[in-house]
């Protein structure tokens, strides 16, 4: 041991590769394989979805699903196909809604969440405080509704009402925030989700940030910058990639949440409700709610429907992000 | 004291805020003492004891060679009291009854394809249903009554408000919007109805407490039936026209709880654990009744069943009947070809139908009714076991 110790990391990494020549191929067999497992897994589950949805979109057409905001599977009858009974826009459109509110709180909070871990909190309270905002990330999706329910609904009713006076009636956007405020609403899944994304992209974040190189903090200390003047100079410039990248990861995670979004949303799958103060589904929310019971002709099959929209949707937002940091990360360079 | 017992100590803290966050929630699991508890209102029926244990009498001989293991699956709404059952009666019976509560439809999906040994829904098999079940003819047998209920949340109304098919089918429906609406101020002179906006909550998932529900308003109410549609009105799930949709009868009573100015419908249960605030309904007699054991057993004395007892139970002749009223059934095949499982399931739903009755009240549940129950019995000897009729 004590040999191993004082040679070089070069110099023992050389040695363990003779030594475990078998071990090294055994290692390449297993990577690759768990790497084409995920790649299989991927494809099979959008094959298991069309599989299992296919009846409907055959029975209804696919883009039927669309162009319908109207979800009401006790009018579904097992011969009828025009109008579909099972529109789902209003899912897509709650779904959107919630991430976007979602990511319009916690982008901006956990940056500066990040940069006070990073760069200006006290040395002792860095340490405990990004362990608390990760806590944040083990909380159960499950206790965030309950919670949601029983102490942020009480807590921002008066910020619901606040809004439905004020900006609901308001020309051009006054319908975006139409009362009456009943606490359940598109707007606290919102809040609630931006709750659980924020672990996900401060944690990023900080280490975006923590990269960041000090000699140019310090050329701008030197320069005579402000704390927030450095900060906005030799820090935020070199992180836009990774912010965008963190944000995206957070969507991902908004965007297929599902019990916590449930409990609180209002499940209204009837039509759109414009107004974030109103009552809507997301695609996640309404396979939660109604698979158990999905009796009628083609419910089922049309829930599978949503998950395949729901996969596309999430994949359209991936690869939109990919390319946007791709972009972004060249701009630097 | 080093860095990362400082971060326990926080991650401590943070766990105690986010449970005390939803400390509110604690009482829903210490169930109301028994509706026996329940104090009446006026000169009704409830509170005053005599059917919480009917002590029925088991006439079927317990048939030998019985498994020790039975599996059933279903219902949501008849777990509470199939959880006491099965805890019972392995300590009595010595058979381990595995109850997954997986729903009514997942009941009648997992019965149909004969892989468990009972399934159990709060709504009778459809024919077509029943066409496609793989062991052949399936008998519905009766467990338990339960009743679903009108809960409210409004500032300085307590329990008691009265309500009629019709006035409920128009909040439902969308056509009563404030609480101070003439027809709710008719059903209830001398009550000080606010004028605030009517919020209304419905469950969001397919459930039997819906069906049972949406019955009833069908039944009673011509506005709700015009508005849904013929027969769109009834069933595990409708086409709401209004109001704020919550997952299972804790989301309800969490909505309504949660909203001032709310209406919903839960489970008696439910709205007992939670403390709600309750309504009476009118019934078919034309006398407002409030919900308890003794009224919802009521339910069911006088009505007329079809021989295979598929039927609503909503909306009972008797004069102290709650006219919300629904049971959970039991769907086992008439032919038991396993002798060893049959002989099993028919003990078992024997001593469920009679013994089981008397500790349905314990968790807010009613009894059978004597017609329902004698009628239940009539349907468990038409099961054959092995081709042997059980006596």
């Amino acid at each position: 041991m004590t040999e191993h110790r004082s040679a070089s990391r070069g110099e023992s990494s050389l040695l363990r590769r003779s030594r475990w020549r078998s071990g090294d191929a055994a290692f390449q067999v297993g990577v690759s394989a768990v790497g084409w497992l995920i790649i299989a897994i991927l494809v099979g589950t959008a094959v298991f979805l069309i599989g299992e949805s296919w009846s409907s979109l055959r029975h209804f057409g696919p883009l039927s699903f669309l162009t319908s905001t109207r979800w009401a599977p006790s009018e579904a009858t097992s011969t009828q196909t025009d109008p579909n009974p099972y529109g789902i826009a209003q899912f897509v459109y709650g779904s959107l809604l919630t991430s976007m509110i979602a990511m319009l709180i916690a982008v901006p909070v956990s940056v500066m969440v990040a940069l006070y871990i990073t760069d200006m909190a006290p040395m002792w309270l860095r340490r405990p405080l990004s362990y608390l905002v990760d806590l944040l990330a083990a909380i159960p999706s499950v206790v965030y509704g309950f919670w949601g329910i029983f102490a942020l609904i009480p807590a921002i009713r008066p910020v619901g009402q606040f809004l439905a006076d004020t900006l609901g009636t308001a020309p051009v956007i006054g319908p975006l925030f139409a009362g009456p405020f009943f606490g359940v609403s598109y707007f606290t899944a919102g809040v609630i989700l931006a709750i659980m994304v924020l672990p996900i992209i401060t944690a990023i974040c900080r280490e975006v940030f923590a990269v960041a190189p000090i000699q140019e903090k310090e050329a701008a200390f030197a320069l005579g910058a402000t704390r927030w003047e450095m900060l906005r100079m030799a820090v935020l410039p070199r992180s836009r990639a990774g912010i965008i990248g963190a944000s995206l990861l957070g969507l991902g995670r908004a965007i297929g949440e599902t019990i916590a979004v449930t409990m609180v949303i209002g499940n209204n799958v009837l039509a759109i409700s414009k107004s974030i103060l109103g009552q809507g589904a997301t695609m996640p929310s309404v396979i939660a709610n109604e698979f158990t019971e999905a009796n009628q002709p083609f419910h089922l099959q049309s829930l599978f429907v949503v998950a395949l929209w729901l996969l596309i949707l999430a994949l359209i937002v991936n690869t939109v992000g990919k390319v946007v940091v791709r972009r972004v990360g060249k701009d630097i360079a | 004291m080093s860095r990362k017992a400082l971060a326990l100590m926080g991650a401590g803290v943070a766990l105690t805020l986010a449970v005390t966050g939803c400390g509110s929630t604690s009482d829903v699991s210490d169930s109301g003492s028994g509706a026996s508890a329940q104090v009446a209102f006026g000169d009704q029926i409830c509170g005053k004891g005599g059917s919480d244990k009917p002590g029925y009498q088991n006439t079927i001989k317990a048939l030998p060679g019985a498994a020790d293991k039975l599996s059933g699956a279903g219902s949501t709404f008849v777990a509470p009291i199939m959880s006491v059952w099965t805890k019972d009666y392995a300590s009595t019976g010595k058979v381990e009854v595995a109850y997954q509560s997986i729903g009514s439809g997942g009941g009648v999906k997992q019965i149909s394809e004969g892989t468990v040994d009972f399934g159990a829904s709060d709504t009778p098999m459809k024919d077509e249903e029943l066409a496609k079940a793989k062991g052949g003819e399936i008998l519905h047998i009766p467990l338990t009554l339960g009743a679903v209920v009108p809960a409210y949340n409004v500032k300085g109304l307590s329990s008691g408000l009265k309500f009629d098919g019709e006035t409920l089918g128009k909040i439902f429906a969308g056509k009563i919007t404030k609480w101070n609406d003439p027809a709710i101020k008719e059903l209830n002179s001398g009550v000080d109805l606010p004028d605030e906006p009517i919020a209304v909550a419905h469950r969001s998932d397919g459930s039997g407490t819906t069906a049972v529900w949406t019955d009833y308003l069908t039944k009673e109410s011509p506005t709700w039936k015009s508005t849904l549609g013929e027969g769109k009105s009834a069933g595990k799930e409708v086409a709401w026209p209004v109001g704020i949709g919550g997952k299972g009868n804790e989301g309800v009573s969490g909505v309504v709880n949660q909203t001032e100015g709310s209406i919903g419908y839960v489970e008696l249960a439910y709205a007992l654990a939670q403390n709600m605030k309750y309504g009476q309904v009118k019934n078919k007699a034309g006398k407002f009744v409030q919900p308890c054991v003794a009224t919802i057993s009521k339910g069911t004395d006088g009505v007329q069943y079809p021989a295979d007892l598929r039927t609503s139970l909503t909306d009972g002749p008797d004069a102290d009947a709650y006219p919300i009223t629904g049971t959970t059934y039991a769907l086992v095949y008439a032919k038991q070809a396993d002798a060893a499982k049959g002989a099993a399931l028919v003990n078992f739903l024997a001593w469920a139908l009679t013994t089981g009755q008397d500790a349905a009240s314990q968790v807010d549940y009613a009894p059978l009714g004597k017609d329902l129950q004698q009628l239940a019995f009539g349907q468990l000897k038409k099961i054959t076991v092995n081709g042997a009729a059980v006596s």
